[in-house]
């Protein structure tokens, strides 16, 4: 498939997220967090995109921006042709079964009063999806897949694990039948056998229903195992961007190739060079002039601090943004 | 890949039938109240409550002095088997004037505590929904009456209120309006910062990506989250309410006699030949007051604990 024929689900352009950082008595607005800086990236139907970054690179951010769980600062974020930030609020709550999310925090993602049954079935019967009568049988059914029981329907969040909140954050996502779902870590609660199982079922559900996830991760490996695409962030922005195989076999910017040299490779005969990242991520209150990475770049060079890489295509849908490549 | 799914399949196939222990499963609710009903001192201040109302509007229907007429032949007597506490300066029975004095007492806490849960409420709603300048507005008058220290301004409305004559009748309904405008502002705060709060926390977000409409969003979800702390808050409010009246009373800013209230009863000891010779005269107010501001914090902190649903774990 070239990309000429592939439908174009969702298309970012310059998305930008601020938060105002506000500080002294008076809670004035002295700066902000510039969580999301100028992303553009577009997510073909059926993708399955993998997002990767560090802690507080912007990811979540990313992703709640994108289904406008956030107001955007600007830019713009289209699915299948519409700019979801200027939809009325009717017209977007009508859209949201299609655009599901799956929250990172299996805690704070469940109302703590609710059943779990009427958690995940509320929104069915919100959007006429479904008979009161139905609902029960759908939402044991979707139960059952996430690997749960159907009487657990009856219990309240505070009653199960990190990692039975998360499924039952999936059951309540999946059960919509979406068109689109912004996993954000959706296995980091997860123990390993369980974490196969829910990938399998995300796979599953892309086969049967052409699904297509936007799935944040810090895990390179799974996102290897499961994602087609690829987008690195670094500090709010997208620094390398591309098919699965061309970023894992040979990435363009350093940020990428110190994270993949972290990442422990199965044959032990490729020696891989493990490059060490001195520091922490700089504020992204005042983030660094020129590239963002040059506080930590080991090839950085003077024209790095003054000028700015453009995100560039450096052939097979590959693109990266650095001044050395 | 699939096939991972299927062999999961057999073992977690959809059981109607679910297993013994869960079917009498019950709700947060239920469990709250389980909970209440195992905490001995709770349970022993909402006893002491419900007897003391009882006592308070029921008893004094049975008693013979119940009319409260002036009997100058049995004035200031001590104690004895016709007049339990005694009588007053007046010769009226002291235990009948007690229960009906308690009877406006616990009235003027209750009315008191509701109109301020319902002005703070839905001040404290608009507040956080709104935001912007109509919180502001809100908040800044509400912070206003908070700088103030409730007792001096109630002072000052109560001793504004005496200027203007107001009738001795109206008083009541009047101290009733007094408590809830310095009661108001606290819950305000609360409930807004609480829905604040809540509204950040994921799962708002969640209802949001669901696209539930804002009715649901705010009867499942929102309201159902204030309510207990609303219900501990408005529990406890009631003790500190009978306390600010008692007091406006006992300065004679309050009720006025000859409508009885445990304020005003207390304020027999402050003449000095009352206050030594005759404490049946302001002992029993005193320690109806006591008790029953103890018994409402008693209950109230035994809500507090079983209306936590992050406690229900264990
Ligand atoms: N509601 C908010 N208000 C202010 N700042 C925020 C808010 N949400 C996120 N941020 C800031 O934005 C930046 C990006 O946060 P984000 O949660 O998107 O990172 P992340 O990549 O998802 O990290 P993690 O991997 O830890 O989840 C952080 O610096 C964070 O402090
Ligand atoms: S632009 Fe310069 S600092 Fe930035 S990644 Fe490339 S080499 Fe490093
Ligand atoms: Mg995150």
């Amino acid at each position: 498939m070239t990309p000429s024929t592939q439908q174009q689900l969702i298309i970012v352009d310059r998305l930008k997220k601020y938060f105002p950082v506000k500080t002294g008595l008076l809670q004035r607005t002295s700066g902000h967090v510039k969580a999301v800086d100028d992303v553009s990236l577009v997510i073909n139907r059926g993708d399955t995109f993998g997002l990767v970054g560090e802690s507080g690179s912007g990811k979540s951010t990313l992703g709640r921006t994108l289904l406008r769980l956030n107001d955007k600062t600007d830019g713009t974020v289209q699915y299948q042709g519409q700019d979801l930030h200027d939809l009325s609020k009717s017209e977007m709550r009508k859209l949201r079964p299609k655009l599901q999310f799956i929250f990172q925090d299996p805690y704070s993602s469940l109302n703590p009063r609710i059943r779990i049954g009427d958690a995940i079935g509320e929104a069915l019967i919100q959007h006429g999806l479904c008979s009161q009568e139905e609902v029960d049988e759908r939402v044991a059914e979707v139960l059952a897949l996430c690997g749960m029981s159907s009487y657990h329907m009856d219990r309240y969040p505070h009653e199960f694990s990190g990692g039975q909140r998360q499924r039952i954050g999936i059951a309540r996502a999946i059960i919509l039948n979406p068109d689109f779902v912004v996993a954000d870590e959706p296995l980091s609660a997860l123990d390993v056998s369980i974490q196969a199982q829910i990938i399998n079922l995300f796979r599953k559900l892309q086969e049967q229903r052409s699904l297509t996830y936007l799935f944040i991760s810090h895990d390179l490996s799974v996102v290897q195992h499961l994602c087609n695409r690829i987008g690195v962030m670094y500090l709010g922005s997208l620094v390398e961007l591309g098919p699965r195989d061309e970023c894992f076999s040979k990435p363009l910017h350093p940020y990428t190739q110190a994270l993949l040299s972290a990442v422990p490779i199965p044959n032990p005969r490729v020696k891989r060079e493990r490059i060490v990242l001195h520091g922490d991520p700089p504020s992204p209150v005042n983030p660094p002039t020129g590239c963002k990475f040059h506080t930590r770049c080991p090839l950085a060079q003077s024209k790095c601090r003054e000028e700015t890489p453009l995100l560039r295509h450096h052939g097979s849908g590959h693109y990266a943004a650095c001044h050395l490549i | 890949m699939s096939t991972a799914i299927e062999q999961l399949a057999p073992e977690q196939t959809i059981s109607t039938s679910r297993p013994a222990a869960v079917i009498e499963r019950s709700s947060l609710w239920q469990q709250s109240i389980k909970k209440l009903r195992r905490n001995r001192t709770a349970m022993l201040g909402f006893i002491f409550i419900i007897v003391m109302f009882a006592a308070c509007f029921i008893a004094p229907l049975f008693s013979p002095y119940a009319s409260g007429k002036v009997n100058l032949a049995v004035m200031n007597q001590a104690p004895s088997a016709a007049h339990w506490l005694g009588t007053d300066h007046l010769g009226r029975d002291v235990l009948t004037r007690l229960l009906q004095a308690g009877r406006i007492s616990l009235t003027v806490g209750l009315v008191s505590m509701i109109l301020s849960v319902v002005i703070g409420t839905v001040l404290g709603a608009i507040a956080s929904y709104y935001r912007g300048i109509v919180d502001q507005i809100i908040m800044r008058i509400a912070d206003l009456l908070m700088t103030i220290p409730n007792l001096p301004l109630l002072f000052i409305i109560g001793a504004i209120l005496s200027e203007w004559k107001v009738p001795t009748e109206y008083r009541l309904y009047i101290v009733m309006l007094m408590l809830s405008v310095v009661g108001w502002p606290g819950l305000a705060r609360l409930v807004r910062g609480e829905l604040l709060s809540l509204r950040e926390r994921d799962f708002m977000q969640a209802a949001e990506a669901l696209g539930l409409n804002d009715r649901r969003k705010l009867f499942t979800h929102l309201l159902p989250n204030i309510f207990p702390l609303l219900i501990v808050v408005a529990t406890l409010s009631i003790g500190g309410a009978i306390i600010s009246e008692s007091t406006l009373s006992y300065f004679g800013l309050g009720v006025m006699p000859p409508t009885p209230t445990w304020g005003n009863m207390i304020d027999a000891a402050n003449t000095l030949i009352d206050f030594e010779k005759r404490p049946w005269l302001w002992i029993p107010p005193g320690l109806a007051i006591f008790a029953t501001v103890i018994a409402i914090n008693l209950f109230g902190d035994g809500l507090r604990d079983a209306l936590d649903p992050k406690q229900e774990r264990r």
